[in-house]
């Protein structure tokens, strides 16, 4: 990535062109185990943003100071302390999305997607850009976990954010909510995904050669 | 914890009723990233099964020794991640000197194990759970067991869905993923289990 782009781009870049669930398919775990409900799914993106917008202040701002040979310990800590403090404010202020996220909030320590843009990319640009881009993956992490939180609570419950959507009449299917179908809908959505983007790229280079 | 069926029920339990992938969803990131060769998946739960029961050991012996005495327990995630962070270098230094043949089998899957939701997961659910030390450490061997089991046998589908015809949006990860939903309903039929 170059220092020249511009701070749109690197936040679009998370959203879109490098989605962290999507694109990169990393940080698997929170994807598949809190997205039973949009909510949770929301909740567990929003934590993970403020975490991830946070850290890669810090070590944004600490890259000239932490030597090469332990920056992933020093990440890690880093990544542990902001971890720590949305686990007691979410404690103290979202007492019922604390209990529905479990131990999943304490495990954002490990979410790959934060070290992974510790590593790549606040490691090696300035705080502001850093922030951006935690942002932009972020709002991407969000964003997926939302939907993917959505489509499960709709065909498992019935309802989107609470709100019954299908009606009384609806026959909810369990298996979706259930283990097994965290996997089933992130597969089949990638897929989607996967379909989509070549689409969009054929149609571009059809474009292009049109153009030429 | 008192007699040997407990023991065995426990284990029960642990490999296949909760197992970590299929039901708890933890250490999915390797589950996805290093099934695509039998061998390969094999040397990646041992090393997640030795750096697991180690873990169990550690966490819940500075849990319970430093931070409850000192009521620092909400510095837990903090400690517990760093003490897996030293062990996994430790264990890898110690296996570069005693046993290279298995360092370099494990090799590259070592660094990665401290970044395994898996570790961190099953030494909070220790602290959640208030389990004492053998609990613990049974329930990190058992839970890697799991692990290890469920990653080998994806393994073994994953080699043969290589020679599958597939269609080409779902190669690679979204169709892993649609059949590791698959074994996760086959894993379900075990709830009644225990």
């Amino acid at each position: 990535m170059s220092e020249k782009k511009s701070l749109g781009g690197v936040l679009m870049n998370g959203i879109v062109t490098e989605n962290p669930t999507f694109r990169l398919v990393l940080g698997t775990c929170p994807t598949l185990a809190v997205t039973t409900s949009a909510l949770n799914g929301l909740g567990m993106g929003a934590a993970a943003t403020f975490v991830l917008v946070c850290s890669n202040v810090a070590i944004s701002m600490l890259r000239k100071f932490i030597p090469d040979q332990v920056r992933i310990p020093a990440f890690i800590v880093v990544i542990c302390t902001f971890v720590t403090m949305v686990q007691l404010l979410m404690q103290a202020f979202v007492p019922a999305l604390y209990d529905s996220l479990g131990m999943f909030i304490p495990l954002i320590v490990v979410n790959c997607i934060i070290l992974a843009r510790a590593e790549a990319f606040a490691s090696k640009n300035t705080p502001i850009a850093s922030a951006a881009d935690g942002l932009g993956m972020g709002i991407g992490f969000t964003l997926a976990l939302t939907l993917m939180g959505s489509i499960r609570e709709l065909i498992g419950n019935g309802s989107v954010f609470g709100v019954n959507v299908l009606g009384a009449s609806y026959e909810p299917m369990l298996l979706i909510v259930l283990a097994s179908g965290g996997f089933l809908t992130f597969g089949l959505l990638l897929g989607t995904f996967n379909l989509i983007v070549k689409k969009i790229e054929q149609k571009k280079t059809k474009k292009e050669a049109q153009a030429a | 914890m008192s007699s040997i069926t407990d023991v065995l029920l426990f284990m029960v339990s642990c490999i296949l009723t909760n197992n970590f992938i299929f039901s708890r969803f933890l250490g999915c990131c390797p589950f996805l990233g290093v099934s695509s060769k039998v061998e390969t998946s094999v040397s990646m739960g041992l090393a997640v099964t030795f750096v697991m029961t180690i873990a169990s050991l550690f966490c819940w012996l500075i849990y319970n020794f430093l931070l409850i005495p000192m009521g620092l327990t909400y510095m837990s995630t903090i400690s517990f991640i760093l003490v897996i962070a030293a062990l996994v270098q430790f264990v890898e230094m110690f296996l570069k000197k005693s046993s290279p043949t298995l360092y370099s089998a494990l090799g590259i899957y070592l660094p990665l194990i401290t970044t395994n939701c898996a570790v961190l997961g099953v030494a909070t659910l220790n602290m959640n759970s208030s389990y004492g030390l053998l609990q613990s450490v049974l329930n990190g061997t058992f839970s890697a067991l799991g692990f290890l089991l469920a990653i080998v046998l994806m393994a073994g589908v994953r080699e043969r869905l290589e020679s599958s015809k597939i269609p080409a949006c779902m190669k690679g990860f979204p169709i892993t993923l649609v059949s590791a939903g698959l074994m996760a309903v086959a894993f379900m039929g075990f709830s009644g289990l225990v």
